[in-house]
């Protein structure tokens, strides 16, 4: 193509000096607090992420980065669905509830009958629900989450009622449900199985066992959703539907597209993602609780925040959001590394979830000076 | 006379009990370009917003290409071939020139529902031969358009329209916000559209500009067509007469 080299009105344009995507930027973060929590810990005499001790052969801290990983893939997991929701402009405060509400009903389908030669001491239902196939927790599983994510979707799109509203109503009845569905009670002792979804080594069978990271399948989860997620997003008429969406609703509508169906889709794909983590997280723990996921919500919207994605909707992209999780999941193990309080640890998310929010505004305020 | 493309029978709109258009009687014909004029309020927008379906309006008729039409909303409208520049900008601020030119009518590689892959390198370049029609210069049509200026979004919602104009292009004061250089290529766009035999309602304040583009003037007062005048008949003060009442009276005319 022949490159214009002046604008309207004959103004200088310099094509070399281009916008740099934000995602460098927070790449760039990411180093920098590794780098920072390395420090902190050699001061202490100990080590973050890097073993530089002469006894060990390892470049890498295996053990904390596992834990790390682990830790970001099932917020990591809810944070692509979210992800989806802010860039059309919306918000979706319920994925930490519906976590709980799928846990505590997926674990009753998935349950074993016999425990140690014993009845299943945590019995939801009678034997009919008792070692069936993994597929049928997991399909239950999935249309809890679908469900959840429509009756969003529709409230959202049809209702026109604030998209927070909508959500944080869901975000209270489906906690509700958790704790409903069993009196409180956790459900437990899933099938072998079902345990081995998130336990087992699914990198080793993807791969014929030329590569293998065994009890990591979130994480494997993660990286593949995230792959998916990403060119669904950069790539497909879904993802340029979304950031038109989020960007001028009503040039969208204008422009011929149903705006509503789109939302309720959007919706229902970010209650899909709840699901998915909700069952890579009880399969984890051999065990639901009614309190699973709480503050997950929360967690997810921070990722993806940090990772650039703007609250106002229309931009950020799904590296942004993985980075964002990197970040995230770094700083909370940062802080155990060089043993800071849990109580502080809170303090310092909420302050992080602010700044980054800021950092935004300020970020939008000083592109319209341009 | 030529086909007739548009005609509007006893056009009327109210909302509540504002008589925002009253019994506009409307005719285009093919190949002919017609300005709309009139003072702020005096029932011009509306009256394009019936044409366009975004709203819906209260009585009358409209008539496209021969035939009666009902459409439902603005995209049945642009299905139909009638492509239209708002007043608001009807752009995404976050995308960039190919897909706000391709906006809800995007190129695909393969199609598989909401999950059809864009075919981003064939929406560039006819974006670019759309552009170069055009005479629109954008210096990368990559960036979002966020970071464009007035003008260039204009130019870009306005090549948007001229590019897939098939049967009718109406344009809202498509220069209210313009420089004069920025006016100076909208105007060689109409002037294309011209070329091309498309017909064109447009709407303006700028009687320079109109008496320099269009056949037909339209004056509309108080939400009614006072006047319809062929441009070698009449002169600027003639049209300013008609817009603030000294001629033309209340009485409406038949355009």
């Amino acid at each position: 193509m022949a490159e214009a080299t002046h604008g309207v009105g004959g103004l200088r344009y310099d094509p070399a000096k281009r916008t740099r995507a934000p995602e460098w930027n927070v790449l760039g973060a990411l180093i920098l607090i590794v780098l920072v929590f390395e420090i902190l810990n050699r001061m202490q005499g100990g080590s973050f992420l890097f073993n530089m001790r002469d006894n060990v052969d390892a470049i890498f801290n295996k053990q904390r980065l596992d834990i790390m990983i682990l830790q970001v893939a099932i917020v990591g997991i809810i944070a692509l669905g979210v992800t989806q929701v802010i860039i059309i402009g919306g918000i979706d405060l319920s994925s930490g509830s519906v976590v709980g509400a799928t846990a505590m009903i997926v674990m009753s389908f998935a349950q074993t009958a016999v425990v140690n030669g014993n009845p299943n001491p945590k019995a939801i239902f009678g034997d009919w629900a008792m070692d069936l196939p993994v597929i049928v927790p997991i399909a239950v599983g999935l249309a809890c989450g679908l469900l959840a994510g429509l009756i969003n979707g529709l409230l959202v799109a049809y209702t026109k009622i604030p998209p927070f509203i909508a959500t944080l109503g869901m975000m209270v009845s489906a906690r509700g449900v958790a704790r409903w569905w069993s009196n409180g009670q956790p459900v437990s002792f899933p099938t072998e199985s079902y345990g081995s979804l998130a336990n087992g080594d699914l990198l080793g069978g993807m791969t014929f066992g030329i590569l293998s990271w065994p009890g990591q399948n979130p994480a494997v989860v993660f990286v593949l959703l995230a792959i998916l997620f990403h060119i669904v997003m950069a790539y497909t008429l879904y993802g340029k539907r979304s950031y038109a969406i989020g960007s001028n609703e009503a040039a969208a509508r204008m422009s011929g597209i149903n705006v509503d169906r789109h939302k309720v889709l959007v919706y229902a794909i970010a209650g899909l993602m709840a699901a998915v983590a909700a069952i890579l997280l009880t399969s984890k723990n051999l065990t639901a609780q009614a309190g699973m996921g709480v503050m997950y919500e929360l967690d997810a919207i921070a990722m993806a925040v940090i990772g650039g994605v703007s609250l106002a909707g229309g931009r950020g992209s799904i590296i942004g959001t993985v980075l964002g999780a990197a970040i995230f999941s770094v700083i909370i193990s940062g802080f155990t590394s060089i043993r800071l309080d849990a109580y502080y640890q809170e303090m310092v998310k909420g302050a992080i979830i602010v700044g980054a929010v800021v950092l935004d505004q300020w970020r939008q305020r000083k592109r319209a000076r341009g | 006379m030529s086909k007739i493309i548009l005609e509007t029978r006893g056009l009327t709109k109210h909302y509540g009990g504002v008589h925002a258009l009253e019994d506009a009687n409307f005719i285009l014909h093919e190949g002919e370009h017609v300005a709309v004029v009139g003072d702020n309020g005096a029932g011009k927008s509306t009256f394009v917003r019936q044409v366009t379906a975004v709203e819906q309006r209260t009585s009358g008729e409209i008539l496209f290409d021969g035939q009666p039409v009902n459409f439902s909303g603005p995209l049945e409208a642009r299905e139909a071939g009638i492509e239209t520049v708002f007043q608001t900008l009807a752009l995404a601020d976050d995308l960039d020139v190919p897909s706000n030119l391709f906006l809800g009518r995007e190129l695909f590689r393969f199609r598989l529902g909401p999950f059809s892959w864009l075919d981003r390198k064939g929406m560039r370049d006819r974006t670019l031969e759309a552009l170069k029609t055009t005479a629109v210069k954008i210096p990368n049509v990559d960036n979002p358009i966020r970071n464009m200026s007035g003008g260039q979004r204009q130019c870009v919602a306005i090549a948007r329209t001229a590019a897939f104009a098939s049967k009718l292009v109406i344009m809202d004061e498509p220069t209210a916000a313009l420089g004069v250089q920025e006016t100076a290529q909208v105007e060689n766009i109409i002037r294309g559209l011209k070329d091309r035999g498309i017909p064109m309602i447009l709407i303006s304040h700028n009687l320079r500009q109109v008496f320099d583009l269009v056949d037909r003037i339209v004056v509309f007062r108080r939400g009614r067509i006072v006047a319809s005048l062929r441009k070698d008949e009449t002169d600027g003060n003639d049209i300013v007469s008609y817009i603030t009442g000294v001629k033309g009276g209340q009485d409406p005319v038949a355009a």
